[in-house]
């Protein structure tokens, strides 16, 4: 529909413009990279407010005060970085992809409308008295806001991944003909909202949030004691987001070579994408790949890679048992998404799992030793840790979504036929310049305010913060005193 | 199986097509009025110098901006639920002026709660630039597109750039009655008159903007604008405005914030009349036309309708308790 004879760069006159495609498809992928850093920090941070809420209220115990009044503010901070990056997303879906909303309206309307409702409002109402009303209402009252805030951001993750899931695995509908455009008519509402990827997403999702803030608390509990031994609060913190991390890291290790399988039998163009498997054959599993040449990077194919691998696992895995089963290869399709940067989310992901099992291992090994906060090579490296879970969960979306590549609705709309028709290069340029200087200058205001909050904190525990001693984004100056 | 055959076939009730109209209008309507009025106290704010002043007016913005603010996504994915091909023609054909919307939309809200992480002067300032410039523009854009999406007009033109200085007219009036309704007298006395003055306008620009219609028939509208309701609206308007001011100049802030609030109620109604009933006027598209099928519509007034009922009960709540005056950072109990 849309042509894809138009060049997707080109100059114009005196600037450098893309096509409408690339910069929508660009722009959504950023603002919604962005957005789901914050919209995750919510779902994730959720439980800990809640327990530390209740903890405050219930035992008086200063430690949970303070930890319930920081994470407090750095959930504020989050939340409306949340809804300010939230808004033009739903937008996006009529600006840049009117063709997408207009086909498939009566399938996510309804589950958006109801995000909005049922959740949005929930978080945000609530919101407002866990900052400002303690002084207001009842302890009760407070505790419950404090859930309830957590209930709307779970609630949230719910319909919106609905949407994503309807996305990659689409049912309960047929296509009819309304004001003369082929669009998707709801038949069956459960088989539609519940999807059979809908389970294996908000599991996976919801536990990788939950996994990136443990390893947020974990990073900043673990800055603080360094600098602050004897800061009970912290020490606290920090054993509980190790514990955390010692149930939600192998989980999420479990799940997914699980949730796996199901792709590969719902999506096996995108399964094969994540292999690099080409022909049409037995499929092996690389556990490791490393490129032999420049080519291999930017264009992966299995045979082209040094791997560790285990033979027919590949089949064995899409096939639920059989080590020599067919596994349908990337040359069977006419069009296929951007092999490399799937293959390459895919291992980035699974290797960072990895590590966040050996880091909670670790960390349970010294709490099991009652050394937890001695270890200056372990704090250090939780410090280092601390984006990680978030580099984790954005490779591990972009496998979902760049594999479902070229379609926008997996067998049913392309990406590409989804985009405005009377978008020009120009409007979308201007706009994607837009919002990536704009979420740029957000994403480094957000770090100075966790910077911010955090030199406080010390200064309120009553440790040195001096400014040689600034710390600019997750990675301090490492001192050699190990 | 019966009940899921009827719901599958046929509209829960013949004019549920018309009833989600309305309940479109109304997610409408809640926006533009309680929105409406932080935009306002957004405003405002640039008129202050003295700290202690901007910091009551952060704190009657503070609990409730977020949460009114969620209207628009309920205005938005409703008209999407209900109304797919508006949703994306709207969004669509306006293309800058929504992402500009939206743009502005987050330079509002960062800016008070980024202002308060930082004891240091410049940093507030800009912050307060943030605050202000996107109050302005939020509804300035978000009006200029209503105009152009109901009189089918191009952006640089009478009917399209009124809309939008109606909604910014509007707003500082609603956001001054609800900030005297809540602050200390002196203050409140001198923001009533920055009220008064953006009613007049208002009322002014509303008149304007429609024989602006009736003459150059934008969108085919004269002859709804000439009919009797938006005549009655015109009237209660004025009344209101009006009444309004008077009240406001009589120290009677409570009741000029009820009749301030109706402005921005009236407005609403005026644009739900002339999207009635085509509802996209460039393409001359009708509600029913643009309609989803019976089970999506019936399913979304289902689960939809209590939750709406629900999220009305969250506001009496969050309202209940961030009730009464304001002063300083805090509020007077």
């Amino acid at each position: 529909m849309f042509s894809t004879a138009l060049p997707d760069v080109l100059i114009q006159g005196w600037a450098l413009q893309l096509s409408p495609e690339l910069a929508s498809r660009a722009q959504f992928g950023w603002t919604i990279s962005v957005h789901i850093i914050f919209a995750s920090l919510s779902v994730g941070l959720a439980p800990f407010i809640v327990y530390f809420t209740w903890k405050d209220v219930r035992t008086d115990d200063e430690r949970f005060t303070r930890l319930r009044s920081f994470w407090v503010k750095v959930f504020a901070a989050g939340f409306v970085m949340g809804t300010v990056t939230g808004i033009p997303m739903s937008f996006q879906f009529g600006t840049n992809f009117p063709q997408f909303a207009e086909v498939a309206g009566e399938l996510i309307g309804g589950p958006l409308a109801f995000e909005a409702k049922m959740a949005f409002f929930l978080e945000a109402v609530f919101l407002g008295v866990l900052l400002f009303g303690q002084e207001r209402v009842s302890d009760r009252t407070y505790v419950l806001s404090s859930v309830l805030v957590g209930v709307g951001a779970w609630l949230s993750a719910f319909w919106i991944l609905i949407v994503n899931a309807w996305m990659q695995t689409p049912r309960g509908f047929e296509m009819i003909t309304r004001n003369g455009m082929e669009v998707a008519k709801l038949t069956d509402p459960l088989a539609a909202f519940f999807t059979p990827r809908m389970p294996w997403m908000y599991v996976h999702m919801v536990n990788a949030s939950v996994i990136s803030v443990a390893l947020l608390v974990a990073g900043v509990s673990a800055y603080i004691v360094w600098k602050k031994r004897d800061a009970a609060a912290w020490n606290t913190a920090l054993k509980l987001a190790v514990i955390i991390l010692l149930v939600t890291a192998p989980l999420q290790a479990v799940h997914g070579d699980a949730y796996g399988r199901h792709v590969a039998d719902t999506q096996p163009q995108k399964f094969a994408a994540m292999e690099a498997h080409y022909e049409t054959g037995t499929a092996d599993l690389h556990l490791l790949a490393f490129p032999k040449s420049i080519d291999a990077i930017t264009d992966p194919k299995a045979e082209n890679l040094f791997t560790v691998s285990l033979p027919g696992v590949g089949s064995f895995l899409a096939s639920g048992g059989d080590f020599d089963a067919e596994v349908l290869g990337l040359n069977e399709y006419e069009e296929n998404p951007p092999v490399a940067m799937v293959f390459w989310s895919f291992r980035f992901m699974v290797g960072l799992g990895f590590l966040f099992i050996g880091l909670a291992l670790w960390g349970g090994y010294l709490i099991y030793n009652g050394r937890l906060s001695e270890s200056n090579r372990f704090l250090k490296t939780m410090i280092a840790a601390s984006p990680l879970g978030y580099a984790a969960l954005l490779t591990g979306w972009y496998v979902t979504e760049i594999g479902r590549q070229p379609w926008v609705i997996q067998g049913e709309l392309r990406t590409s036929e989804a985009v405005s028709s009377t978008l020009s290069g120009t409007e979308a340029t201007l706009t994607l310049v837009g919002f990536v200087v704009i979420y740029i200058g957000l994403i480094l205001v957000a770090l100075h305010v966790l910077r911010w909050l955090v030199e406080d904190e010390l200064r309120e525990l009553g440790a040195k913060v001096s400014d040689d001693d600034r710390w600019y984004g997750p990675v301090p100056k490492v001192s050699d005193d190990d | 199986m019966t009940e899921l055959v009827l719901l599958v076939d046929a509209y829960l009730v013949d004019a549920l097509p018309e009833i989600w109209f309305g309940a479109v209008m109304f997610a409408l309507a809640m926006y533009v009025v309680l929105d409406g009025f932080d935009f306002g106290i957004g405003m405002l704010y640039a008129t202050r110098d003295d700290e202690r002043e901007k910091e009551t007016l952060l704190t009657a913005f503070g609990p409730v901006w977020d949460a009114n603010e969620v209207w628009v996504v309920a205005f938005g994915t409703m008209l999407l639920a209900a109304f797919p091909r508006v949703y994306s023609r709207v969004l669509a054909d306006h293309y800058l002026l929504a992402l500009g919307f939206v743009l502005a939309l987050l330079f509002r809200g960062l800016g008070p709660e980024m202002r308060e992480q930082r004891d240091d002067e410049r940093w507030k300032r800009y912050w307060d630039y943030s605050f202000i410039g996107g109050s302005f523009l939020a509804p300035l854009l978000f009006g200029t597109l209503a105009g152009r999406w109901i009189f089918d007009a191009p952006t640089l033109s009478l009917p399209a750039l009124l809309t939008g200085v109606g909604l910014v007219t509007v707003s500082v009036a609603t956001g001054a009655a609800f900030l005297t309704a809540k602050t200390r007298p002196r203050l409140a006395s001198d923001l009533r008159t920055y009220g008064i003055v953006a009613t007049l306008v208002y009322l002014i620009g509303v008149v304007a903007l429609l024989t602006t219609v009736v003459v150059t028939d934008a969108g085919g509208a004269a002859e709804t604008v000439l009919s009797l309701p938006v005549g009655a609206i015109v009237v209660l308007s004025v009344v209101a405005g009006g009444g309004g001011s008077v009240l406001a100049l009589r120290g009677k802030y409570r009741a000029w914030l009820v009749s301030a609030l109706g402005l921005p109620a009236l407005l609403s109604l005026l644009v739900a009349l002339l999207l009635y009933p085509t509802i996209y006027p460039p393409t001359g598209l009708t509600v029913r036309e643009a309609i989803v099928s019976p089970l999506a519509l019936n399913l979304v007034t289902i689960l939809g309708f209590p939750a709406l009922l629900l999220v009305l009960w969250y506001f009496k709540f969050l309202y209940g308790v961030f009730s009464g005056p304001i002063e300083g950072e805090g509020y007077e109990s």
